[in-house]
């Protein structure tokens, strides 16, 4: 327990830890203050003034068209009369329904509806914070000597790194917790002041919380991703020249070899998903989370396993 | 008195792309309790493989070690509270201040916080401590290398060239300590180059060369090992030294003419030499026995003294028989 202590302090005295923590909230402050600021609640003060702007809207838009008929009309037997459709009928003619006032509204923030996208981008972030943080973590120890110094303290080479990962993830899980608690907390108050909570049932809110904790398990995911790819090369390079070489690989290099090799990769163009309401629809790959999470699986599995036994196998030099 | 550290036939192999390097190779050394141990070797020759494998941070090769009586690596956790080990040079976290590394490692190694304070102001980084170690020079952070080592209250305390970048009063310093730590009852590993320093210190010395142990012992017993009864002779003037050589040699000594002085040897009373001098007309303005010191020592055994003319290079040393010398494992 001493081990995970004083593990967990060292996490969190790092100045690195701090800063890429402190810039990760100042990106999420910045989010939700400009969803704020650029969402308005629907008043009747607002509809009215949105009602008048769509009316004079398609009082313009019909005089417009009026006139268009008319100079049509005048253009009839004049070369100037290919401009127009033939006999002026297919001219536009602007209706009520075109200049609807929810149009006029300025942005309302519907929780139901966009909340889950910012869910989204929050553990896209957190998890990126995670990957950089788990790698700097540990591979500033070994490239420092701490890791070294530690092993002289503790020898138990694999209790070390254990501790070390668990103090990492558990500092995560309360992190990522709180955070998203306040992102959550944020919103709802976003959503009451300058949008709208309307239909979030409980089943609505249970959807939210199994997506954020699909989120907690993202966040886990990389960052012992990134401390076992640091682990294993010893440094905190490895592991971003490695999620580096991912994406190098994976988004452009598999991309491009299977456009080339005319393989389809998320959908095939050539294909057709009928159904009577779509119609004729192109195959797509949709990855669930599911299957993200069995490649999660496999990869921490992988490369946390594959650093535990280089810890206990490989000399300390 | 116990030994507290011991190591029997150890072995440490690389193997790589040029080859195989045998780092250690059959060595042993014995160190008993209370006692500040010098251990010496040439660059390369197996220091820091021996105490980083005595350490557990590298597998050996075959052999066995003991420390404080425990058969390790299997016992290191249960003994690795009582050793405390600089290894190289001091590597620490460069943004955290001395006083930070040290409560760090008091936590993960369960040693009550306190002990930071006191450990600090023993090597005279007390009113440094808040500062961030990558501000500290060399030596500063030598001194907390030597603080995170004493900050257990080890039985045993292994050294890697602990007066590495200090200055002379810092050496001085370092050099008090350590006795004082022996007084104490602590058993003191030193691994130094500066071998005048470990003459003063030590009690008994380790020396490895390419591996192997080539000498070991108490420090005046290794020095009256090697020494010899060489006496140099001057004498008023240099054209003489030739006369004076066969003079000397008529009595049945060895003579070495040098460029100025005669190295005499075989003659047990250096009275006779100047009585057959002053016989002969040469008169001698200096006969001193040549006293042998670690360093002569060191040089000899290890095959590194320098050459005019030639480099040497970092694994050219000379290797011990193969027979083991005197005080291996459990003599």
């Amino acid at each position: 327990m001493s081990l995970y202590t004083a593990e967990t302090r060292r996490l969190t005295k790092r100045r690195f830890t701090r800063f890429f923590v402190l810039g990760t909230l100042l990106v999420l402050a910045a989010v939700a203050v400009g969803m704020f600021l650029s969402n308005h609640k629907a008043s009747p003060e607002r509809l009215a003034t949105a009602q008048a702007q769509a009316d004079r809207e398609y009082d313009l838009a019909v005089r417009e068209a009026t006139k268009a008929q008319a100079d049509c009309q005048a253009a009839q037997g004049t070369a100037a009369a290919q401009n127009y459709p033939p006999g002026c009928e297919a001219l536009y003619q602007p209706t009520r329904e075109d200049f609807r006032a929810e149009w006029y509204m300025p942005p309302t923030f519907n929780f139901r509806e966009q909340f889950g996208l910012l869910l989204a981008a929050l553990a896209a972030l957190l998890a990126v914070m995670a990957f950089v943080i788990g790698a700097t973590y540990v591979g500033a120890e070994w490239s420092s000597g701490g890791m070294m110094n530690l092993l002289l303290w503790r020898p138990q080479r694999v209790q070390v790194l254990s501790t070390k990962l668990a103090a990492l993830l558990v500092s995560l899980t309360v992190f990522t917790v709180v955070v998203s608690a306040a992102w959550t907390g944020l919103f709802v108050l976003t959503a009451r002041w300058r949008g709208t909570l309307a239909g979030m049932t409980a089943g609505a809110w249970q959807s939210i919380l199994l997506m954020e904790l699909r989120g907690l398990v993202l966040v886990l995911v990389l960052g012992a991703l990134g401390f076992g790819l640091a682990s294993l090369g010893r440094h905190t390079a490895t592991a971003l020249g490695a999620a580096i070489g991912a994406i190098i690989v994976f988004q452009f290099g598999l991309g491009t070899v299977l456009t080339l090799a005319k393989v389809p990769l998320a959908t095939d163009w050539d294909s057709c998903d009928f159904s009577s309401t779509a119609g004729c629809e192109p195959a797509t790959l949709t990855i669930t989370w599911p299957m993200a999470g069995g490649l999660f699986a496999a990869a921490v599995v992988l490369v946390v396993g594959a650093a535990m036994w280089t810890m206990r196998s490989r000399d300390i030099t | 008195m116990s030994a507290v550290l011991e190591i029997e036939g150890l072995q440490k192999t690389y193997r790589s792309r040029k080859g195989v390097r045998r780092a250690l190779d059959g060595f042993d050394m014995v160190v008993e309790a209370g006692q500040v141990h010098g251990f010496l070797g040439p660059n390369g020759s197996g220091k820091t493989t021996t105490l980083r494998t005595l350490l557990g941070l590298i597998r050996p090769n075959g052999g066995r070690m003991a420390l404080l009586g425990r058969e390790v690596p299997q016992a290191l956790p249960e003994v690795a509270g009582s050793v405390g080990a600089i290894v190289e040079s001091p590597q620490f976290f460069g943004n955290f201040s001395a006083r930070d590394t040290l409560s760090l490692l008091a936590d993960a190694g369960g040693v009550d916080r306190s002990r930071v304070h006191e450990v600090l102001e023993l090597v005279g980084l007390r009113d440094r401590s808040a500062d961030r170690v990558k501000t500290y020079s060399l030596g500063m952070k030598q001194r907390l290398a030597v603080a995170s080592a004493l900050l257990k209250n080890p039985k045993l305390l292994i050294l890697d060239e602990p007066a590495n970048g200090l200055d002379p009063g810092g050496i001085r310093e370092m050099r008090t300590l350590m006795r004082n730590l022996a007084e104490s009852g602590m058993t003191v590993v030193l691994s130094s180059h500066i071998l005048g320093e470990v003459q003063l210190i030590c009690d008994s010395v380790t020396i490895i060369s390419a591996g192997r142990r080539v000498a070991a012992g108490g420090v005046a017993d290794v020095l009256a090992q090697h020494a010899t009864s060489a006496i140099r002779v001057r004498v008023e003037a240099i054209a003489d030294l030739t006369s004076a050589a066969h003079t000397l040699r008529y009595l049945g000594a060895q003579v070495v003419v040098e460029p100025d002085h005669l190295m005499v040897s075989g003659i047990a009373q250096p009275g006779v030499i100047t009585r057959a001098l002053a016989a002969r007309g040469v008169y001698v303005s200096e006969l001193a026995p040549v006293a042998v010191d670690l360093e002569s020592v060191f040089l000899e055994l290890t095959g590194t003294t320098p050459v005019e003319g030639e480099h040497r290079q970092v694994d050219e040393s000379v290797a011990a028989p193969a027979a083991p010398v005197n005080g291996g494992w459990g003599q």
